[in-house]
């Protein structure tokens, strides 16, 4: 806990200042106060919690989920065959390179109003990510290991297994918490752009009523829910990469 | 198909019937040149190694003391000729050889008894059996009590004592050492040395141990090549005037500091400086 100490007290000061700030100007529907927004929060409860919470979640996991996988099968094809790299990889970062929130229109023109919409611009925010950070983790392993094993007569398989997919498990991790944010503001902005539930929509409605706090409400409940899949995250990691902290 | 195998039959008996040892290693007229590199940095070479002896291949760095071993693990394919290890071309065997390399390579996720069962779950062995057979190993090592460490919790000396354990459980009888001391301190590597010393008499294995290091070569080895020119056509060979079980005052001898001092000399005028 002390580690954090000193952020702690720089981010009361901060919500300490913004809720002067807020009283001073007096205008709730531009600049709630912090207080307020907590307040929201209880008020609107059982929509937020049960109905808007819950949808968003949804997006984020199924979105999550597909990009892991197809992230992971991905980096896995180019490590294995250098054709395949030099054939998608360019691919994968001109993905990158498309605005994706001027996309969602079109998802949502192809899926309409569904949840596939809103999965699909989720996965194009994280499966780069997690694909460029596995990939280079099975670039790290180190030739002279992979000649030992060949030495011992191990199979293109048995290397890949024992050597590679252990030493990608670190930026397996790395990548997870680039990705799991980022999923996060996926599912909000792709709410935002086209759908009926979920946090981002919530903040779309509030803002249409000029309800400044109403548009707070989700944006905290939001970063809450990234930080703890953050913390969740690094719990796993540390529990499953024990010989981490080398000299 | 029938001539074929009687073929191996013969190649197989074929020592016995001269009634002498089987060689354990042998280069029959290898040559060899990296891709991109027009000129070879092996041309005819021959040489043999005898089942248990101990060698020490010695010569400047860059000369290509690597490049040999890397031929016999099979890492490197000969141009021409053929490396012959038990009689058995190499080129139809597979896990063969016991390699060590310079550094102790240990994999960091591994614990130590699963980094030292690594080559039998390689060859296929299920991992649970594969991993008590190297703690039994580590166990008489005097290593026991580390198994469930990891590499990063082992000083230098017993990561190198863990590889070389590893490298045992390959189950080759013939084990390729490539300088595994040269990055352990003065003191640490002298124990070291009476150490793998002790291992060989008692495992009965042939030892090709490649050092930059005089003395090492000397207090380890029952014959030394020398490697002083390039490209390599030949291995000078160096007979160490000393039996075994020896202990380090055999480098005190005079016959020894003699070769020692030619070998220095030797090495010395091939180093560009």
């Amino acid at each position: 806990m002390k580690k954090y100490s000193s952020s702690i007290i720089v981010i009361i000061m901060f919500f300490a200042f913004w809720e002067g700030l807020a009283r001073y100007i007096n205008a709730m529907y531009i600049l709630p106060s912090p207080s307020k927004i907590i307040e929201k929060i209880w008020i609107l409860r059982e929509s937020l919690f049960k109905v808007h919470l819950p949808a968003t979640l949804l997006v984020t996991f199924l979105g999550l989920l597909i990009s892991i996988v197809l992230g992971v099968a991905l980096a896995v094809a180019m490590s294995l065959s250098e054709n395949i790299e030099k054939a998608l990889y360019p691919i994968v970062v001109v993905t990158q390179t498309v605005p994706i929130t001027a996309l969602a229109p079109i998802f949502v023109l192809w899926f309409g109003y569904s949840i596939w919409s809103r999965i699909l611009v989720t996965i194009l925010m994280t499966f780069f990510p997690i694909t460029v950070n596995v990939y280079d983790g099975f670039r790290s392993t180190k030739r002279e290991m992979e000649e030992l094993l060949i030495t011992y007569g191990a199979s293109k398989k048995q290397i890949f297994l024992k050597l590679k997919l252990p030493s990608a498990l670190p930026y397996f991790f790395s990548a997870l918490k680039i990705s799991v944010p980022l999923s996060v503001i996926g599912a909000a902005i792709s709410e935002w752009l086209g759908s009926q539930s979920g946090l981002g929509y919530f903040s779309k409605r509030m803002m249409t009523q000029l309800d400044g706090a109403g548009v707070f409400a989700p944006i905290v409940i939001l970063s809450f829910a990234a930080i703890i899949f953050v913390i969740i995250i690094n719990v796993l990691e540390n529990k499953i990469i024990k010989w981490r902290n080398e000299v | 198909m029938l001539i074929l195998v009687n073929m191996n039959t013969c190649f197989g008996i074929w020592p016995i019937i001269r009634g002498c040892n089987l060689f354990m290693l042998k280069f029959y007229d290898v040559n060899f040149r990296y891709e991109n590199n027009e000129k070879y940095l092996i041309e005819n070479l021959n040489f043999q190694v005898d089942n248990r002896e101990f060698i020490s291949i010695i010569g400047p760095s860059g000369c290509g003391k690597s490049t040999i071993f890397r031929l016999i693990t099979g890492l490197e394919k000969a141009d021409s000729g053929n490396i012959f290890i038990n009689d058995e071309n190499i080129n139809n065997l597979k896990g063969y050889i016991g390699y060590m390399p310079q550094r102790d390579l240990l994999m960091p996720w591994r614990t130590i008894s699963e980094n030292a069962c690594l080559p039998l779950e390689i060859q296929g062995k299920n991992s649970k059996e594969a991993k008590s057979e190297a703690e039994k190993l580590l166990e008489a090592f005097g290593l026991g009590k580390y198994k469930d460490k990891y590499p990063k919790d082992l000083s230098g000396g017993m990561k190198q004592r863990v590889s070389f354990i590893r490298t045992l459980l390959t189950g080759s009888d013939i084990m390729l050492l490539d300088e595994p001391f040269s990055a352990l301190d003065a003191i640490t590597k002298i124990s070291m040395q009476e150490w793998l010393l002790e291992q060989w008499s008692n495992l009965k294995k042939t030892i090709l141990f490649i050092t930059h290091d005089v003395e090492e070569a000397l207090f380890l080895s029952s014959r030394v090549f020398v490697i002083s020119e390039k490209p390599i056509t030949k291995l000078k060979e160096i007979i160490v005037p000393a039996g075994y079980p020896r202990d380090r005052h055999v480098l005190n001898i005079p016959e020894m500091m003699d070769i020692k001092e030619e070998l220095v000399n030797e090495l010395k005028q091939r180093v560009e400086l």
